[in-house]
């Protein structure tokens, strides 16, 4: 199977996935494991590219996520969300590469730092309103930008760090099957279970009293605060969490990229993951993975006919805009609901 | 002295976008990308016009125009749909401009950097306090009080301007009062956007006109909006001047210091003053 | 016992509040009446910490609630329902209830269990009593406004507060939803031991259970006490339009 039909294949079934799973709380058949067996036997079944296009999608896929628990749970659009992003992949780059740290240790270290980046500007944005609040992420994420741009001694400014080593993976051969992976196919599929892993827990935390409240706080604040909810904490402690789960991201980024530079963090970077976040479907928690492998793809796709790709995408986000605004996922979603109704007539 | 050229050159540019906050209640990113066209566009009429130079300000003023026009017809045929939506929509529409216009741009003119001489008149340099200044470098700071009056005279003295003004200050009394609301943010817009293309035209003497010149811009416009005070003509003067003298002095304590400082500015008149030093509460 | 102490607020230059005092005694009903604009909301944000007094106190039980951010006032016992209808309206009705007995119940902080199974029983208790059986899977955004009502003074009362305070409870209803609410008030408020304080513009509803009438003009108190007295009392039918109602009742 191509690439290209194997990604219409994956794309169509998270989407039904979805559709199916939009509102009901125990599903038939298991989607989500189907689609990571797939996933999972990329290394095998397709090429060294394919693999580095899964593995793109994963990470952005976890990107796309934590940035939906603030913008599609809580209803806090951020402008910024590369910061975190970038913190936590030159946390865990510069601590592999210049300090020789374990992945093991240096991983989860990108997470904490990113996270507590997120808790101290955090603090100061959760306490603006809309409009505000949007701008300070800017503001932030600009200055992670500037601090990686400049401070050559630490990030290695605008060279960045290249050659951000491998973590060691020879346990993996242990492993029936995976003897004869290279070590960018084994790290793949490390990055898959991790992501696998940390969706699962923001799936299941999206879904609990706490992301009850999330979601009550985006539909009205004001209520919220009257039924009890201290509603800036619910923020602060809702940005923490997507700021960690940026982190790792990022860490996984800067290894699978082999370099952390500068331009990660950009802010049109945290454009690009807007794009591709309502492009999935900011109301679906599968929303954002889709997006991801759609946008991946398409950029895939794209490239290989014409250099004006930012047209492209630009277009991609007109249609979206003033046509589905769902995204993919609320497109499908529409034309379920459009097809049950049919049947139960 | 660079600080001041660099602030009323910011100055000409975030005027627009103040103006357009201060109206409709959105950041338009596009705003760089207006100025972008403006800087190309006069290239074009230059080229046109008299490719050996001359015609500086008739290739300036078209090219602002035809911006301006631009500007218009994007209000008219794409942004008007996208009233009474949630703001992130119309904001993710602006970026859509700036994704499309830069590749436009590309596509038209190619990637080389461009560049276009100086009217004769100011083509040369002057010595000031002990220093050589650019004769075209004395204009702009000049320029920028001057526009700065321009536009408040437009708002403060003529029937337009007041419309703006007003609905800058309440949208629903206007409209109540049966004036035409869509025919001021039309206006609105196409003003922000000539503004925008004749920075982009005024400074092509002294920058050269490269792709991504749009996406540079726009972040310093911005800073100088929030600095100042979103929607405030002379916040927008006042903030392009300190964050003029924060860039120069930045650069002389300590080179990497200054891209910091800026945003740290930016971050701490957010934190402690959303509105800016001379805006409004929202 | 809720007691307000000559609480003010000024905007600008413009006096919303002055000099209001006003107590509800434990399980008294009372309502505040007033022309628009006479401040009456603003009393009310005023209590329940939305606005901050420029002077005054309010209590609770002898205690000092002045200011008190909104989310703490709702954990002292205080239910609000808002006079333009505050819901939740990307949640379906179950949920939107459902969600107000987790935050009552300090689920909040619950990062793992399934949101869905908690607290069904409390819900379904309470759509009963607010009679929106049958509109659990509603998307509350489409409700119909009197349904709306419903769903909001569902939410106020979801946290079991002891002090319940409703901005124009039948504002927008017919004469047959009207009538209905103020059953179902009278039935919720003895059941539950409440106390009851109201603004209202329907007169009927007022007089019908209304132990207490304080009257808003401008922001000043100018009348206090029985519906009886309050009727009678002429600078009450000077500024307020419902004279003719008014006399209607006597009848």
């Amino acid at each position: 199977m191509t690439v290209a039909a194997k990604k219409k294949v994956l794309r169509r079934r998270v989407a039904t996935a979805a559709a199916l799973r939009s509102r009901a709380i125990s599903f038939r058949v298991p989607w989500t494991l189907v689609i990571f067996v797939i996933m999972a036997t990329v290394p095998w079944v397709g090429s060294r590219y394919d693999t580095f296009l899964a593995a793109q999608i994963t990470i952005d896929a976890l990107f796309a996520v934590s940035l939906n628990l603030l913008l599609g749970t809580t209803g806090l659009v951020s402008f910024g969300h590369v910061a975190y992003f970038g913190v936590g992949a030159y946390v865990c780059g510069i601590l592999m590469k210049t300090y020789e740290v374990p992945f093991s240790l240096a991983f989860p270290a990108a997470g904490l730092g990113a996270a507590l980046f997120a808790l101290i500007s955090g603090y100061f944005c959760v306490r603006l309103i809309k409009l505000y609040f949007a701008m300070l992420t800017l503001a932030f994420s600009q200055i992670v930008w500037a601090i990686a741009y400049k401070w050559n001694a630490v990030t290695g400014g605008d060279q960045g760090l290249p050659e951000i080593p491998y973590p060691n993976l020879d346990w993996m051969s242990a492993i029936p099957g995976c003897g004869d992976l290279s070590i960018g196919a084994r790290f793949y599929l490390l990055t898959l279970v991790i992501v696998a892993v940390s969706l699962a827990a923001v799936h299941r935390v999206v879904r609990s009293p706490f992301g009850r409240v999330l979601t009550t706080i985006r539909d009205n604040p004001e209520r919220a605060a009257f039924l009890g909810i201290n509603v800036r904490l619910y923020r602060l402690a809702a940005f923490v969490v997507a700021g960690g789960l940026a982190g790792l991201a990022g860490a996984l980024y800067g290894i699978f990229s082999r370099g952390v530079f500068a331009d990660y963090v950009f802010w049109s970077k945290s454009a690009e993951i807007l794009i591709m976040t309502i492009l999935g479907g900011i109301g679906y928690f599968w929303g954002p993975p889709v997006g991801a492998a759609a946008l991946v793809w398409l950029n895939q796709v794209i490239t290989d006919y014409t250099q004006y790709w930012s047209f492209v995408l630009g277009v991609i986000l007109l249609v979206l805009l003033f046509g589905f605004p769902g995204g993919i996922v609320g497109g499908l979603d529409l034309l379920w609901q459009r097809v049950k109704r049919l049947r139960n007539a | 002295m660079g600080g001041l050229t660099t602030a009323m050159f910011l100055f000409l540019i975030a005027s627009g976008l103040s103006l357009i906050f201060g109206v409709m209640r959105i950041i338009n990113f596009a705003h760089g990308s207006f100025y972008m066209f403006g800087a190309y566009l006069a290239w074009q009429a230059v080229q046109w016009l008299h490719p050996t130079g001359g015609r500086f300000w008739l290739a300036a003023l078209l090219a602002a125009v035809g911006v301006g026009i631009l500007g218009a017809v994007t209000e008219r045929l794409f942004f008007r749909s996208l009233y009474g939506r949630e703001e992130l929509y119309q904001l993710l529409f602006t970026y859509a401009l700036v994704l499309i216009l830069g590749d436009a741009a590309k596509f038209i003119w190619g990637t080389d950097q461009l560049s276009v001489s100086a009217p004769p008149a100011l083509a040369g340099s002057v010595q000031i306090l002990g220093t050589t200044q650019p004769l075209y470098s004395l204009f702009i700071i000049a320029i920028g009080p001057a526009i700065a009056f321009a536009l408040w005279w437009v708002l403060n003295r003529t029937g337009a301007g007041r419309m703006i003004r007003a609905a800058q200050m309440d949208r629903e009394m206007l409209d109540a009062l049966g004036a035409n609301v869509a025919t001021v943010y039309t206006v609105t817009f196409a003003l922000s956007a000539f503004l925008a293309g004749l920075s982009g035209a005024l400074v092509t003497p002294i920058q050269s006109i490269v792709p991504g010149m749009d996406v540079l811009i726009i972040v310093q416009a911005f800073i100088v909006v929030v600095i100042g005070g979103m929607g405030s003509l002379w916040g927008t003067f006042w903030g392009s001047v300190i964050y003029g003298q924060v860039l120069s002095f930045g650069i002389l304590i300590f080179p990497g210091f200054s891209l910091f400082s800026v945003f740290a500015l930016m971050a701490v008149i957010l934190i402690v003053r959303p509105w800016g030093l001379f805006g409004r509460p929202l | 016992m809720l007691e307000v102490s000559n609480i003010s607020k000024s905007f600008g230059g413009f006096r919303a509040v002055s000099g209001v005092s006003l107590t509800v005694d434990t399980k008294q009903i009372a309502a505040v009446i007033g022309p628009n604009g006479a401040g009456k909301s603003t009393l009310f944000n005023l209590i329940t910490g939305h606005l901050q007094p420029d002077s005054g106190a309010v209590r609770l039980d002898s205690r000092d609630i002045t200011g008190v951010p909104p989310y703490r006032i709702c954990r002292m016992g205080i239910g609000r329902s808002f006079q333009r209808t505050n819901i939740f309206p990307r949640l379906t009705v179950f949920e939107n209830l459902q969600a107000a007995f987790l935050v009552h119940y300090g689920r909040g902080r619950n990062f793992w269990s399934r949101a869905d199974a908690l607290y069904r029983d409390e819900t379904d208790d309470l759509l009963a009593l607010v009679g929106l059986v049958g509109q659990e899977g509603t998307i509350a955004g489409v409700l119909s406004y009197g349904n709306q009502k419903q769903l909001e003074l569902g939410l106020a009362l979801a946290s079991d507060p002891a002090v319940l305070l409703l901005d124009e409870p039948t504002a927008g209803m017919s004469a047959a939803e009207t009538h209905e609410t103020i059953q179902l008030l009278q039935r919720i408020v003895a059941q539950r031991g409440l106390t009851l304080l109201f603004t209202e513009h329907d007169m009927e509803v007022v007089f019908s259970i209304a132990q207490k009438i304080a009257v808003l003009h401008q922001g000043r108190i100018i009348a206090d006490g029985r519906p009886e007295e309050v009727r009678c009392e002429p600078e009450v039918r000077r500024v307020y339009l419902g004279h003719r109602l008014m006399d209607a009742q006597r009848q």
